[in-house]
C-alpha cells in the first residue's frame, strides 16, 4: 500500500526544510546577481551567469537522478522509484527550458540575434525535445506497472543519449568557431564575485531541484492513492452487479 | 535467440517482398523529398551541392520513420497486437529480427538514394568505403532506435503521431554525425570521419543494448 | 487430479475497469469447459488472463503449472488462444502463416500439412494471401495453426462466430479430437446448444465473477463426435 508524504511527519519536515532552503538560496543568488557590478562587454546581461549555468547543471542532475531512479525501479519494481523518475524527468524539462531561455537572452547582446546554434544551447534544446517526448509517452499510458517500466526504459535511453548528443554537437560547433561565447569558464569572467554568484547558484538550484522533485513525487503518490480508491470502488460495484450466491467456486 | 531473429527477419522481408510497400511507397517518398529540397533551395547548383550530405540524411531519417511505422503496422493488423506476444518468440530475438529487417530495407533504399543524390544534385561520389561504413553504422542506429521507440508506442492508439515526436529528437545526433562524416569523406578529408563514425557506433551500441534487454518488457507492458 | 487452470479471486483490469472482479475457477486437465454469460461479462478477459496476456492484479492464477502473477510469458508456448481477431499476416499465404506460427513455437513442422488438410485449406487455397480470404476461411487458418501447434490448453473465444454450418461442425470435431487426445479446452460461446454437446461442464460468467452452471444432460462419450 502506498504511503503519501503528507501523512508522515519526518518526510513533511524534510519537504518544508527543502522549501525554505531553496527559497532563501535562490533569493540570495538572485540578489547577488543584481548587486554585482556589471562587466564591460555584456552590461546587465552578465548577471545571468548566476542563473544560466546553474540551470544547465540542474538539468543534467535531473537526467542523472532519473536514470538512477529508473534503475532502482527496474531492480526493485517498487513504485516509489518510478515516481522519482517521472518527477525528475518533468522537473528536468523545466530547468532545461529555463536554461534555453536564459541562454538565449544572454546571447542576444553578444550575437545580436536570439539564437546562434551555440554548442551547449543546442544540446539543451535537443535534450528538451527528448524529455518532452518521454513525458508525452508517460502521459499517454494508463497507470500501472507497465507504465513504470516504459518510463524507466525511456529515462535510461535519455541518459545514454546525453553524451552522444553532447559530443556530436560540440564537435559540430568546434568546426566553426573557436569556443562557445557562453563559456561558464570562470577565466573568461575572471572577477571573484561572479564565481561566487555562480557557485551559489549551483547550490541554490540543486536544492530547488530537490524540493520540486519532492513535491512532484508527493503529487504522484496522491494521484496513485486516489486511483486505488476509485479502483476498489469499481471492483465493489462490479461485484454487486452479479446476482447473489455467486461466490461458490466452480 | 538468433534462430528467432532469423525467423522474424525472414518473415518481415518476405512480407515486404509480397506487399512491396517499401518499393512502391517508401522509395518514391524519399525521392520526392529530395526533389522538394531542390524546390525549396536555390536552384543554383552550388547550394544544393554543399547541402547535399545533410539533405540526403534528412531524407533517410524521414524514410526510416516510415520503415519503422510499417514494421509495427504489420503486427497490428485487425487491431490485434497479441500475435507477437502469443508467438512464443524470444523478445531479444524479436528485436534483432525486426530491427534487422528494417536495417536491410534502409540500406537498400540508401544505396538508391545515394545514386539519386549524385544525379539530382550533381555530387561526385568518392571514398566509397567510408560512405558505405557511415551508411552501415548510421542505419544500424536508426533501425535499433526506431524499433525501440516503436515498441514503446506499440500499444497506443496515438502511435502514428507520438512515434515521430519520440524518435526524431533522439535521431538528431545520427543526422549530425552521418552528415559530417559524409562531408569529410566527400571533401577528401577521410581522417576526420573517424570521430563521427565512433559516435555513430556508440549510438548504435546504446540502442542495441536498450533493445535487447528492454524489448521484452516494453512489448508486454505497452 | 491435475488442474490445468486454477483461479481464486482473480481480479483483472482493462485500463482501469475491473473486467474480472474476483473469479474462482478450476479446470482439470482433459476437461472441456464452456464459458457462458452475457456480453460484457468478462469471458474474453478471462480467456486472455489465462493466456497471460492480461496481468492478474489480485488473487491466485496458476495455468499449466505456471504462476501467472510471477511470470505470465512462459506459459504461452503451451497454450493456444483463438479470439475474434486473427493473428495472421495479411500479405503472407495460408501456408506461410501456419508454418511461421509453428516454427515460432519450436513445434514440429511435419504437422503443418495434416492440419491444413484437416481444416480444408489444402490445394489451391494454401498459397492464397490471407488478405484475400473470407472471414470464415481466415478463422480456419487460425484454427489450422492451433491444431498444428498441438497446444496443451486451448482457449477459444466464440470459435463458431462467423462460420457456416460446415465450419461449426468442424470446430466441434476439432474440440472433440483435442479432448480425446487429452487436451484441455476452455471455450466461450453464445451458441449454447451446440457448445454444450461437446463440453463436459458449463460455467456462467456474470459481471466479472464465475458461478456454477447447469451441466449438459448428455454425458460426454469417448467417440470422436462433436455433434449432439
Amino acid at each position: 500500500m502506498t504511503t503519501t508524504a503528507t501523512s508522515t511527519s519526518p518526510a513533511r519536515r524534510v519537504s518544508s526544510l527543502l522549501g525554505w532552503a531553496s527559497l532563501i538560496l535562490v533569493g540570495a543568488t538572485v540578489g547577488l546577481g543584481l548587486v554585482l557590478p556589471k562587466t564591460q562587454e555584456q552590461a546587465e546581461y552578465s548577471r545571468l551567469i548566476a542563473v544560466h549555468p546553474p540551470a544547465a547543471w540542474a538539468s543534467y542532475v535531473a537526467v542523472g537522478v532519473a536514470a538512477v531512479a529508473a534503475i532502482g525501479h527496474l531492480v526493485t519494481r517498487r513504485a516509489s522509484w518510478d515516481r522519482v523518475t517521472i518527477a525528475s524527468l518533468e522537473v528536468g524539462a523545466v530547468f532545461t527550458a529555463i536554461t534555453l531561455a536564459t541562454g538565449s537572452i544572454w546571447g542576444r547582446p553578444t550575437w545580436g540575434v536570439w539564437w546562434e546554434w551555440d554548442a551547449r544551447l543546442t544540446t539543451e534544446a535537443l535534450l528538451l525535445a527528448v524529455l518532452l517526448g518521454a513525458v508525452a509517452l508517460r502521459r499517454s499510458l494508463a497507470p500501472g506497472r507497465g507504465r513504470a517500466v516504459i518510463t524507466s526504459v525511456a529515462a535510461l535511453a535519455t541518459v545514454g543519449l546525453l553524451p552522444v548528443i553532447h559530443f556530436s554537437v560540440l564537435w559540430w560547433r568546434s568546426q566553426h568557431q573557436v569556443g562557445t561565447l557562453l563559456s561558464p569558464d570562470p577565466a573568461s569572467n575572471a572577477d571573484n564575485p561572479y564565481i561566487v554568484a555562480m557557485l551559489l547558484g549551483f547550490v541554490a538550484f540543486s536544492v530547488l531541484f530537490a524540493w520540486l522533485v519532492v513535491q512532484r513525487v508527493r503529487i504522484e503518490a496522491l494521484e496513485e492513492a486516489y486511483d486505488e480508491v476509485l479502483l476498489d470502488r469499481a471492483i465493489t460495484d462490479r461485484r454487486a452487479e452479479a446476482r447473489p450466491a455467486s461466490e461458490v467456486p466452480v | 535467440m538468433w534462430a528467432d531473429a532469423g525467423l522474424v527477419a525472414g518473415k518481415d522481408l518476405r512480407i515486404e517482398l509480397r506487399s512491396r510497400v517499401a518499393l512502391h511507397q517508401v522509395l518514391p517518398f524519399s525521392f520526392v523529398v529530395l526533389v522538394l529540397f531542390a524546390f525549396a533551395l536555390d536552384p543554383d547548383r552550388d547550394v544544393l551541392q554543399r547541402a547535399a550530405p545533410g539533405l540526403f540524411w534528412v531524407a533517410v531519417l524521414l524514410t526510416s520513420l516510415l520503415a519503422t511505422q510499417r514494421s509495427f503496422a504489420i503486427e497490428a493488423a485487425d487491431g490485434n497486437r497479441d500475435g507477437l506476444r502469443m508467438s512464443g518468440l524470444d523478445p531479444a530475438g524479436l528485436f534483432l529480427g525486426k530491427a534487422g529487417a528494417v536495417a536491410a530495407q534502409l540500406l537498400l533504399l540508401e544505396a538508391l538514394l545515394l545514386f539519386g543524390v549524385s544525379v539530382l544534385y550533381g555530387i561526385a561520389l568518392r571514398s566509397f568505403g567510408l560512405l558505405a561504413l557511415t551508411c552501415l553504422l548510421a542505419t544500424l542506429g536508426l533501425a535499433a532506435a526506431g524499433t525501440v521507440y516503436g515498441a514503446m508506442s506499440f500499444g497506443l492508439r496515438v502511435r502514428e503521431t507520438l512515434l515521430p515526436l519520440l524518435v526524431l529528437p533522439v535521431l538528431a545526433p545520427v543526422l549530425l554525425a552521418a552528415t559530417r562524416s559524409f562531408e569529410a569523406a566527400l571533401g577528401g578529408a577521410p581522417r576526420e570521419t573517424f570521430g563521427w563514425l565512433g559516435l555513430l557506433a556508440a549510438f548504435a551500441a546504446l540502442y542495441a543494448v536498450v533493445g535487447l534487454f528492454g524489448f521484452g518488457p516494453l512489448l508486454e507492458e505497452s | 487430479m491435475t488442474l490445468a487452470v486454477h483461479l481464486r479471486s482473480a481480479v483483472c483490469l482493462l485500463g482501469r475497469y475491473p473486467a474480472l472482479a474476483g473469479v474462482d475457477l478450476d479446470v482439470r486437465v482433459g476437461e472441456v469447459v464452456l464459458l457462458a454469460g452475457p456480453n460484457g461479462a468478462g469471458k474474453s478477459t478471462l480467456l486472455r488472463a489465462c493466456a497471460g496476456l492480461e496481468p492478474v492484479l489480485e488473487g491466485t492464477a496458476v495455468v499449466l503449472g505456471h504462476d501467472l502473477r510471477v511470470d505470465r510469458r512462459s506459459v504461452r508456448r503451451q497454450l493456444g488462444l483463438v479470439g475474434h481477431a486473427t493473428s495472421l499476416y495479411d500479405d503472407l499465404s495460408v501456408l506461410d502463416n501456419v508454418r511461421f506460427t509453428v516454427r515460432a513455437r519450436g513445434g514440429f513442422e511435419g504437422s503443418v500439412e495434416p492440419a491444413l488438410v484437416r481444416l480444408g485449406l489444402d490445394g489451391r487455397l494454401r498459397h492464397v494471401p490471407v488478405a484475400r480470404l473470407s472471414a470464415g476461411q481466415r478463422r480456419r487458418c487460425t484454427l489450422a495453426a492451433l491444431v498444428a501447434c498441438d497446444a496443451e490448453l486451448w482457449l477459444l473465444d466464440e470459435p463458431h462466430a462467423g462460420l457456416d454450418a460446415e465450419g461449426r461442425d468442424l470446430v466441434d470435431q476439432l474440440v472433440g479430437d483435442a479432448r480425446d487426445r487429452g487436451r484441455t479446452v476452455i471455450m466461450a460461446s453464445h451458441d449454447l446448444d451446440r457448445a454444450s454437446a461437446v463440453a463436459s461442464r458449463q460455467v456462467t460468467i456474470e459481471a466479472g465473477t464465475a458461478r456454477r452452471g447447469p451441466s449438459p444432460v448428455a454425458p460426454v462419450t469417448s467417440e470422436a463426435s462433436g455433434v449432439g
